[in-house]
C-alpha cells in the first residue's frame, strides 16, 4: 500500500506517532495501482522540473528565424533528443495516468478488477505512446 | 499529520476541484500542441510563429501557463506534505518541507514571469 495511504488512514484513526508502524518499503507488497499511482507523482516531479527544457526551447523557436533554426540543430543532438523523449514520455504517463484518475472521480472503473484493469491500461498505453514517441522523435 | 497550512487555496475541496479543472485545460493544450506536431511534421518558422502570435493561442497559452502553475503547487504541496514528515524523514521535517516549498514556489513564479514574456513578446 503506498505510504500517503497508510498515512491517511493513521491520520484520520488519529493513531498516536509511537505506535509502531511498517513503512519498510521492502516488505510492502506494491500491487500495479499503486506502482501506477507513485510513478504518476515521480512523472509528475519530473516534468514540473522539466517545463524549464520546454520553455527554453519555445522560447527560442519563437524568437527569430535564426532561433528556430538552432532549436533544430539543437534537436539533432543525440543527448538532446533524449532528454525531449524523457520529458515526452513522463508526460504522456502522467497525461493517461490522470485521465484514468479523472475518469475515476467520474466514478468509472472504480472497483477492484476495474483498478487492475485501469492500471494494466494506463501502463499498455503509455509504454505504446512512448515508444510512438521515441519514433516520431529518431 | 502535517499541521501547517500551505495550500493553495487553504481548503482541501478548493484544490481539489483545481486540480482536476487545471488538469483538463492542460490535458486539451498538450494535445493540441502535440497534434500540430503530428498534422504539420515539417512546419518552418513563419507557420509555428502563426500558430503561438494568435490572439486565441495568446490567451490559451496565458490559461495553461496559469493552469500549469496551479497545477504543480497542489501537486508538489501534496508530495511535501506526504514524505516531508516527521514520520518519514524525522524531527527536521518542517525544514526540509518549507525548503523544498520555497523552492517549488520560486520556480513556479520563473516559469509563470518567463513563460508570460515569451507568449506576448511575439511580434
Amino acid at each position: 500500500m503506498p505510504i500517503w495511504h497508510i498515512n491517511c488512514v493513521m491520520d484520520w484513526l488519529n493513531v498516536k506517532d509511537n505506535r509502531p508502524t511498517n513503512i519498510n518499503i521492502n516488505t510492502i507488497k506494491f500491487p500495479l495501482p499503486a506502482i501506477s499511482s507513485i510513478l504518476h507523482r515521480i512523472s509528475g516531479v519530473f516534468i514540473f522540473v522539466g517545463i524549464a527544457f520546454l520553455l527554453y526551447i519555445l522560447e527560442l523557436s519563437l524568437q527569430s528565424e535564426s532561433g528556430f533554426t538552432s532549436v533544430l540543430v539543437l534537436l539533432d543532438h543525440f543527448l538532446v533528443k533524449f532528454l525531449a523523449w524523457a520529458i515526452l514520455a513522463g508526460l504522456l504517463f502522467h497525461l493517461i495516468a490522470g485521465f484514468k484518475h479523472l475518469l475515476m472521480d467520474l466514478g468509472i472503473g472504480e472497483s477492484f478488477e476495474a483498478g487492475l484493469l485501469g492500471a494494466r491500461l494506463v501502463f499498455g498505453v503509455s509504454i505504446i505512446a512512448t515508444l510512438v514517441a521515441g519514433i516520431w522523435i529518431w | 499529520m502535517v499541521t501547517n497550512v500551505t495550500n493553495l487555496s487553504r481548503a482541501g475541496l478548493y484544490d481539489w476541484v483545481v486540480q482536476r479543472l487545471s488538469a483538463v485545460i492542460l490535458l486539451i493544450y498538450a494535445l493540441g500542441i502535440l497534434s500540430s506536431f503530428v498534422l504539420y511534421p515539417d512546419m518552418g518558422y513563419e507557420q509555428w510563429k502563426a500558430i503561438f502570435s494568435s490572439s486565441f493561442m495568446r490567451i490559451f497559452s496565458l490559461i495553461a501557463l496559469l493552469a500549469l502553475c496551479g497545477h504543480a503547487w497542489i501537486g508538489m504541496w501534496t508530495i511535501s506534505t506526504d514524505y516531508l514528515t516527521n514520520r518519514q524523514i524525522g524531527s527536521s521535517a518542517t525544514f526540509f518541507r518549507l525548503a523544498f516549498q520555497a523552492f517549488c514556489v520560486l520556480l513556479i513564479l520563473i516559469y509563470l514571469i518567463w513563460g508570460i514574456r515569451i507568449f506576448w513578446s511575439i511580434e
